[in-house]
């Protein structure tokens, strides 16, 4: 007998198009509100950008341009001197989503998932109804190619509007060019700011920007080195999950246990492998195909029994301590720099390294909280600041021993801009956005540790500063009382009060050495004839 | 010219002096903590001791004191010029300032201009009131008494409810009549108004007189002139805790702070009534006790080893009964056995059986 209910919910039951999806996930990739769509969308395009010329060891130079087309309404191009897309691909890169080359690596990058791009392009197609434009070229014997492509939200496959060749004076590199509904902000959380520090932690390209009010930026380059190509790396066994060991059986070539694991996972040899099967109460013959989900849990049991060595790390490109000190030089106006790049260390099997940088004084206000920057893989971190590691290990750390005035576990106070950049082959995010670092302890506590190493010597220079300072106070402090003695003398006595004033200068003038000299002694000392203090509130006889 | 006028007019004259000299003008201070007070077991009081403590101007540690000491004494200069009065706290105003191009306040809180103050007394030998800088008035009395102040006659027992208020500075008053056979003082004004509504002064043919916690320097001097002047024994009445004690020996030895002062502000004479150990047993106070906190226990060991309590053994008794009790019990608790019971019963007891402490 037919089940009536089942049959009328088997009516409502089909399947969800991506931009259904995308409407309801929009959060989760950077479109929750107008501004931040138009700060995601530039994103996308210059960590795409980015990435690409280093991937081709191209310095990059990378041109945004944003121009307000009516209310709300604005037309963004990103164009680099990458390599170029060849032809086929430049539909498939720009408007599928889940389409890309990084999702399966495990390589140190910018971008994750293949989600960002064309959840822009998306993200116009909805708002505008206008289909991206792409120029790209790949080198000075090919013609440029030109697109306008729209997403099938419904297939979730690229609808090419135009196709055609087109003549561009770039000998290589792609430009991109989306309508979007959008709105635009200066302040803290804005493209603006955004690229300011990209080009702190990119200090090897350069980035011209022109903002919608027309104001032309351009971030100059500090160095023509490019950072050393990262290297892929096999995952470690410690970091892998159920799901992905699944997938990873499915779709290996070797034959047997033992073999997948050695040529699957990095740090696996002969005996590491046999060692896991034997913990798993595995064959190592077994073929992986015939593996049932029972014996893969086996097999995670038995990888955690097993010690296994730390993955390799020199696959980690970190910025370096001289050259993200160069980069936050050319960018923020202070008077000590200071760059920390610790050792490579690692959290469930992934290896990352932490690097820290400050910049004290200049024109930042005392009296505010210090200013915090966040970075993953050389991207600025926007959004989330409170739910982040990397702030967090900043609230952690004690400042007072620093010069910064903090209280409580509050962010400290003072002249001071702190980075923070977390270099990975896989940073872990508290969510797809990518806003926050999730909170792995390994990783809080090198961040702590290069918090303090850079405190340290930030210590030392303010300590001294102020040791200077409270010197030349000392003799200042005479000069500044002077009138004031000599008025309260002049008053009393009826003499002249310039006479005076003249008089106790000319001391402080021939005195100035013997002053400084026991500057520091009486300083100790100080107050000394009121030695005992009495306790009790019933002390002072009156109000 | 004014005495202290002329004393602040030398006092700057000798400072300019030096400095014509070439000397580095500095001051000479008594130093004012318990380190330099000393008890004179001879006339039961306390002494300044001849420790100095020396304020240079050119010393990074001490020219902020002196730049103080010195700008009191000229606001004082200026009071006297103009004749006019002014509060410890109006001189709080004046010094405050901000010395130009930098963020040093001259004074930042009243306490050091209050301190600067005392110092200046020392320096001069002059007090404060002869300097025309007042304290707050507080305090109330009561009694059949006529002065004269500032050319008006008041009579104390002729001031309604709330009685005559106290003024800071009470050298100008002059006593017309004086029908009392003692004075009874105490530190609660809530005990006083009751008394006052009973005209316990009226009936007991005496004078009554509070503040509010510690006795102000104008009670003190009142006081000491009644007592001299008039003969007037003093019976002093306070809570049974440290602080009370310690109200009792401001009055009858003088004050830490004041050491300089202490030949016009001690009472010799001064004889603490209550509340003792002995009303305690008698009077069944010990339903009303509060217990002692941490401090107060601090305190009280702190006031029993001073030198001028060490060798009293009524005192000592009084110290080692609260410690035992650890407890205190404020005066309002003899208001448990009626109302009236302190006018009636408990003071006139006290007093008839010379039932006090010293």
């Amino acid at each position: 007998m037919a089940n009536p209910i089942a049959e009328k919910l088997a009516e409502k039951q089909r399947a969800v198009s991506v931009a259904e999806f995308f409407e309801r996930n929009r959060h989760l990739l950077g479109f929750d509100n107008k501004r931040k769509a138009l700060l995601t969308v530039v994103k996308e395009a210059v960590d795409n950008s980015l990435d690409a010329c280093e991937e081709a060891r191209i310095l990059p130079e990378v041109q945004v341009q944003i121009i307000e087309m009516g209310p709300e309404r604005f037309r963004i191009i990103v164009e680099d001197n990458g390599p170029g897309i060849v032809r086929k691909q430049i539909p498939n890169v720009f408007a599928r989503l889940l389409y890309g080359s990084k999702f399966h690596s495990m390589k140190q990058g910018r971008g994750q998932q293949g989600i960002g791009i064309s959840a822009a392009v998306l993200y116009a197609q909805l708002t505008t109804g206008r289909p991206a434009r792409i120029t790209s070229r790949i080198d000075p014997k090919h013609p440029a190619h030109y697109f306008e492509l729209h997403l099938n939200t419904i297939k979730n496959e690229p609808e090419i509007v135009k196709d055609e060749e087109v003549s561009w004076k770039k000998e290589h590199g792609t430009k991109i060019e989306l309508d979007i509904e959008a709105s635009y902000q200066k302040g803290d959380q804005s493209v603006d700011s955004y690229l300011k520090e990209t080009a702190i932690v990119n200090p090897h390209c350069t980035i011209i920007y022109t903002n919608p009010k027309a104001e032309q930026l351009i971030f100059p380059r500090a160095t023509d080195k490019l950072p050393k190509e990262p290297t892929e790396i096999k995952p470690h066994p410690y970091g892998v999950e159920l799901g992905i060991m699944l997938k990873m059986i499915k779709s290996t070539d070797s034959r047997t246990l033992q073999s997948f694991l050695m040529n699957e996972f990095s740090r696996v040899g002969s005996q590491t492998a046999k060692e896991v099967c034997s913990n798993s109460g595995l064959q190592t013959d077994m073929k992986p195909r015939e593996l049932e989900l029972a014996h893969v849990e086996k097999l995670m049991e038995g990888i955690k029994k097993t010690k296994i060595i730390a993955p390799p790390t020199d696959c980690i490109v970190p910025i370096g301590e001289e050259l993200l000190e160069k980069g936050l030089r050319k960018e923020v106006a202070a008077e000590f720099y200071t760059a920390v790049t610790r050792s490579p260390e690692v959290y469930r099997g992934i290896p990352f390294v932490v690097e820290v940088a400050l910049a004290y004084g200049g024109q930042q206000p005392g009296d505010q909280a210090v200013r915090v920057l966040r970075f993953a893989n050389r991207v600025p971190l926007l959004y989330q600041q409170s739910a982040c590691s990397a702030f967090k290990s900043v609230l952690q750390t004690n400042w007072k021993p620093y010069g910064m005035q903090q209280s409580g576990s509050n962010a400290p106070v003072g002249p001071l801009t702190i980075i923070v950049h977390l270099a990975s082959v896989w940073p872990p995010f508290t969510s797809e956005a990518k806003e926050a670092i999730a909170h792995y302890p390994e990783i809080i506590k090198e961040m702590k540790l290069a918090l303090q190493e850079a405190g340290r010597r930030l210590g030392a220079y303010v300590n001294k500063k102020r040791r200077v300072g409270l010197e030349r106070e000392r003799v200042n402090i005479f000069e500044r009382y002077i009138p004031e003695v000599a008025d309260s003398l002049s008053m009393l006595s009826g003499e002249n009060k310039k006479a005076i004033e003249t008089q106790l200068a000319q001391m402080l003038a021939k005195n100035k050495e013997f002053i400084q000299a026991n500057a520091a002694k009486t300083a100790d000392r100080e107050e000394s004839d009121d030695d005992i203090k009495l306790t009790g509130s019933a002390e002072r006889d009156e109000e | 010219m004014n005495e202290a006028k002329k004393k602040l007019q030398d006092f700057g004259k000798e400072l300019v002096e030096n400095v014509k000299k070439g000397k580095q003008p500095r001051l000479d201070v008594p130093v004012r903590a318990l380190s330099n007070v000393v008890y004179n077991e001879k006339t039961r009081t306390l002494e300044l001791g001849d420790k100095m403590a020396e304020r240079s101007f050119f010393n990074v540690g001490h020219v902020k004191k002196f730049v103080q000491t010195l700008e009191v004494a000229k606001i004082a200069k200026q009071l006297l010029d103009l004749g006019k009065h002014a509060s410890l706290r109006d001189v709080f105003y004046m010094a405050k300032r901000t010395l130009p191009g930098t963020n040093t306040n001259l004074v930042d809180e009243q306490s050091e201009s209050d301190n600067a103050i005392e110092d200046l007394e020392l320096v001069t030998e002059f007090s404060r009131e002869q300097l025309n800088i007042n304290a707050n008035k507080n305090g109330s009395v009561a009694g059949h008494v006529v002065i004269e102040d500032k050319g008006d006659t008041i009579d104390w027992a002729r001031m309604g409810s709330g009685g005559w208020s106290i003024p800071s500075n009470v050298e100008e008053i002059k006593f017309k009549k004086v029908e009392a056979k003692y004075i009874l003082y105490m530190e609660k004004a809530a005990i006083w108004e009751r008394l006052h509504e009973d005209k316990f002064w009226d009936k007991q043919k005496c004078i009554i007189m509070s503040s509010q916690g510690q006795t102000t320097r104008g009670i003190r001097r009142l006081l000491k002139r009644l007592s001299v002047e008039h003969k007037l024994p003093i019976y002093v009445l306070c809570d049974y805790d440290p602080y009370g004690a310690y109200i009792y020996s401001v009055l009858k030895f003088g004050s830490i702070n004041l050491a300089h002062m202490t030949d016009s502000l001690t009472l010799g004479d001064a004889k603490y009534l209550g509340i003792t150990s002995g009303d305690i047993e008698k009077y069944g106070l010990k339903k009303h006790f509060i217990k002692l906190k941490d401090v107060d226990i601090a305190r009280l060991k702190q006031i029993s080893e001073y030198d001028w309590f060490k060798n009293n053994k009524a005192w000592q008794k009084e110290f080692k009964a609260m410690k035992a009790y650890g407890a205190k019990a404020e005066i309002q608790a003899l208001s448990a056995r009626g109302i009236t019971f302190i006018t009636d019963t408990y003071l006139p007891e006290k007093i008839k059986n010379k039932d006090w402490i010293e």
